[in-house]
C-alpha cells in the first residue's frame, strides 16, 4: 500500500521484530502516515463506520452463537431464552439485529457517496467492484441471519428467496431441492444457513481487506474529484482522518443505541415473534427494510423468471457503472445535469423501497414498474448520454484552488472544514 | 516455462496437459461429495414415503390440509357448482392450459388434490378465496380457480398435482 512510512522502530525488540515481520510499519504506513486529501468531508467517514459495524456484528454474533441452537424445534425457543434468561442477552440480540440495519444504512450512504463524487471512475474501478461484491455478501449474510430465529417471517423469507432459484429453466427445481436439503424448507436448511451465516462475515472481512488494499493503491477520491497534486494537498491519516472518522462513528453509534434502547423492534416485524409454521403464510410478507427496493423490482415484473432476472440485474448493473458513466469528470459538484439526475435516482431508490413494503396491487404495481424502469434507464441510457451531452463546469486546477475559492486559506493549521458545505 | 519453443508439441507439453487433466478430474472428484452432501439425506428421503388419507370425513365444500414431504397438500371436496365453474372455461384462454378433467382422477370429479404451494415463490395460498373462488396467494396476489389453475397474478403455472391414487373409493395414497 502506498504512503511512505516514517515509522522508525525505537526499542531493540521492535527493531528485531520489524526485520522479521514488518507489520507495524505496514500499519503505520496505512493508517497513520497515509496521506488523505485535505478536503474530505463527512461523507468519507462511512468506510470507517462500516468497518466498525462489521466488527460489532462479528462480536455480538459470536456471543449469540454461544446460546443459539440451530434446530427447527429449538431455534425459536433458544432466541427467546437469549431474550429472557441469558445475561444481557436482550442487549446482544438487539445490537445484532439493529446493527444489521445500521450496517446496511451505512453501506447505502457509502455507495451513494461514491456515485455522487464519481469515486468509481478510473483508476478506482476494481475498488468499486469489490464494494459491489461486499454489498452482495452482506445481502446474503443478512438474509441467512434473519432465518435463524425461525419465526414466521424467517421461515417465509427463506421459502420465498430460495424459490427464486426455481425460476431457472430446467434445473431450477433440482437446485431448490439442493438448497433446501429436503422437499421443503426444513431443519437441513436451517443448519446450513447457520453454518454460512457464521462463515460469510469472515469472507466479508477478507474482501474488506482487498477493498482497503485497492483504496490505498489508488488513493482516496475527494469532493472535487481532482487528484491531489502535491503533499500540501494531503494530510496524514492520523490524526486528521482518525479523529474525523471517530467523531462520526460516535454519532452513528448514538443512532444505533437509540434504536437498541428505545425502538428495538421498530425495524423488525411482529410476525417474527410467532414460531415458524410451514402451513400458514402470514397475510403480508415483506423483507427487512434494507431489501425493499430490490423486492419492489422483483414484484414489478409480471413474470417469475423476468422478476428474478431484474432483481439480479439491479445489483449486477452496479458493477458496470464505471463503464456506463461516460463522463470524464468525477465529482457531481462540476456536473450540473448529472447532479440533478443523481438526486432523482436517490428518490427513485427510496420510492422503490416504499413500494416494496406495499401490497402488490393496483397503483402500487404501476408505480413500481415505472420506478424499476427508471432505475435501469438511469444506468443504461441516462448516464451514457449525459457524459456526451453535458457541459461540465470548469474544474479547479487543484484541490488547493478549489478550497481557496471557498475562502479557506491554504496552509491553515487544521484541514479545511469543507464537510459542512455539502 | 517450456525451454523449447518449437511449433511441434513436445513430450513435455503432453505431460503438462496430461497432469493438468488428471488434476482437474481429481479436483472434480473431491468437490463432488462436498456438493452432493447438500441434497436430501437418506432420512429425509425415507420420511418422504407415501401417506394414506381417508376422505370419508371431508364434507362437501370442505378443504383439508395434510402434510406430505413437509409441504401442505390441499384436498378439496368440491361442490357441483365448483366443478361446473372449473369446466365452463375455455381451456385455450388459460395461462397454463389444462382442462379440469386432466387435473382430477376419472370418476372422482369432486376430489381435487393439490400441492398447496404457490408456483410463484412458494407461499401457501388461502383456500376458497380470490377472484375465482378457488385459491388466493396473499404474497404477491396470484388467483387460482376451483381447479387450482392459475388465472391471474405473477404465478407462472397451475398448482401442481402430487402423485396420488385411489386405493379405495374414499381413500387415497399420496406419493
Ligand atoms: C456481516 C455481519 C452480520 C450481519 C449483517 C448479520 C445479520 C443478522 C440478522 C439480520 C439476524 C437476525 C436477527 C433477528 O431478527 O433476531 C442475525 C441473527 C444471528 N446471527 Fe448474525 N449477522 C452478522 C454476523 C454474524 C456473525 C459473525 C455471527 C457469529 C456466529 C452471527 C450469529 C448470529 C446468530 C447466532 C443469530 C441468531 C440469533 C438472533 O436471531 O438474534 N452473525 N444476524
Ligand atoms: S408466492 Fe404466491 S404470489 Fe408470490
Amino acid at each position: 500500500m502506498s504512503g511512505h512510512s516514517t515509522y522508525q522502530p525505537q526499542s531493540r525488540f521492535m527493531q528485531w521484530f520489524e526485520r522479521r515481520l514488518p507489520i507495524v510499519s505496514f500499519m503505520h504506513a496505512s493508517f497513520v502516515a497515509y496521506p488523505t486529501p485535505r478536503n474530505l468531508n463527512y461523507w468519507w467517514t462511512f468506510g470507517g463506520i462500516l468497518s466498525l459495524m462489521l466488527a460489532i456484528q462479528i462480536v455480538t454474533g459470536i456471543v449469540l452463537a454461544m446460546h443459539y441452537t440451530p434446530h427447527v424445534d429449538h431455534a425459536f425457543v433458544s432466541v427467546e431464552t437469549i431474550m429472557r434468561d441469558v445475561n444481557y442477552g436482550w442487549l446482544l440480540r438487539y445490537l445484532h439485529a439493529n446493527g444489521a440495519s445500521m450496517f446496511f444504512l451505512a453501506a447505502y450512504i457509502h455507495m451513494f457517496r461514491g456515485m455522487y463524487y464519481g469515486s468509481y471512475k478510473d483508476p478506482r474501478e476494481v475498488l468499486w467492484i469489490l464494494g459491489v461484491i461486499l454489498l452482495f455478501l452482506m445481502i446474503a449474510t443478512g438474509f441467512m441471519g434473519y432465518v435463524l430465529p425461525w419465526g414466521q417471517m424467517s421461515f417465509w423469507a427463506a421459502k420465498v428467496i430460495t424459490s427464486l432459484f426455481g425460476a431457472i429453466p430446467v434445473v431450477g427445481d433440482s437446485i431448490v431441492t439442493w438448497l433446501w436439503g429436503g422437499y421443503s424448507v426444513g431443519n437441513p436448511t436451517l443448519n446450513r444457513f447457520y453454518s454460512l451465516h457464521y462463515l460469510l462475515p469472515f469472507v466479508i472481512a477478507g474482501v474488506v481487506i482487498l477493498h482497503v488494499w485497492a483504496l490505498h493503491e489508488v488513493g482516496q477520491n475527494n469532493p472535487t474529484g481532482v487528484e491531489p497534486k502535491s503533499d500540501k494537498e494531503t494530510v496524514p491519516f492520523t490524526p486528521y482522518a482518525t479523529v474525523k472518522d471517530s467523531f462520526l462513528m460516535v454519532v452513528f453509534l448514538i443512532l444505533l443505541a437509540w434504536f437498541v434502547f428505545y425502538l428495538p423492534n421498530y425495524l423488525g416485524h411482529a410476525d417474527n415473534y410467532i414460531p415458524a409454521n410451514p402451513l400458514v403464510t402470514p397475510a403480508h410478507i415483506v423483507p427487512e427494510w434494507y431489501y425493499l427496493p430490490f423486492y419492489a423490482i422483483l414484484r414489478a415484473i409480471p413474470s417469475k423468471l423476468g422478476g428474478v432476472i431484474a432483481l439480479g440485474a439491479s445489483i449486477v448493473i452496479l458493477a458496470f457503472l464505471p463503464w456506463l458513466d461516460t463522463s470524464r469528470v468525477r465529482s457531481a459538484a462540476y456536473r450540473p445535469l448529472y447532479r440533478q439526475f443523481f438526486w432523482i435516482f436517490v428518490l427513485v431508490c427510496i420510492g422503490l423501497g416504499w413500494l416494496g413494503a406495499k401490497p402488490a396491487e393496483g397503483g402500487y404495481v404501476i408505480a413500481a414498474r415505472f420506478l424499476t424502469a427508471w432505475y435501469f434507464l438511469h444506468f443504461l441510457v441516462i448516464l451514457p448520454i449525459l457524459g456526451l451531452i453535458e457541459k461540465p463546469k470548469p474544474l479547479p486546477n487543484s484541490i488547493s484552488e478549489a478550497v481557496l475559492r471557498e475562502g479557506v486559506p491554504i496552509g491553515a493549521p487544521a484541514p479545511a472544514p469543507s464537510g459542512t458545505k455539502h | 516455462m517450456t525451454t523449447m519453443s518449437s511449433a511441434e508439441p513436445t513430450r513435455r507439453d503432453f505431460l503438462y496437459i496430461a497432469t493438468g487433466v488428471v488434476g482437474a478430474v481429481g479436483a472434480a472428484a473431491a468437490v463432488w461429495p462436498l456438493i452432493a452432501q447438500m441434497n436430501p439425506d437418506a432420512s429425509t428421503i425415507a420420511a418422504g414415503a407415501p401417506i394414506e388419507v381417508d376422505l370419508a370425513p371431508i364434507a362437501e365444500g370442505q378443504v383439508i390440509k395434510v402434510v406430505w414431504r413437509g409441504n401442505p397438500i390441499f384436498i378439496s371436496h368440491r361442490t357441483q357448482k365448483e366443478i361446473e365453474e372449473a369446466r365452463a372455461v375455455d381451456v385455450g384462454s388459460l395461462p397454463d392450459p389444462q382442462s379440469d378433467q386432466q387435473r382430477v382422477k376419472q370418476g372422482h370429479d369432486q376430489w381435487l388434490v393439490l400441492v398447496g404451494i404457490c408456483t410463484h415463490l412458494g407461499c401457501v395460498p388461502l383456500t376458497r378465496q380470490g377472484d375465482y373462488n378457488g385459491f388466493f396467494c396473499p404474497c404477491h396476489g396470484s388467483h387460482y380457480d376451483t381447479s387450482g389453475r392459475i388465472r391471474r397474478g405473477p404465478a407462472p403455472a397451475n398448482l401442481p398435482l402430487p402423485p396420488y391414487e385411489f386405493v379405495a373409493d374414499s381413500k387415497i395414497r399420496i406419493g
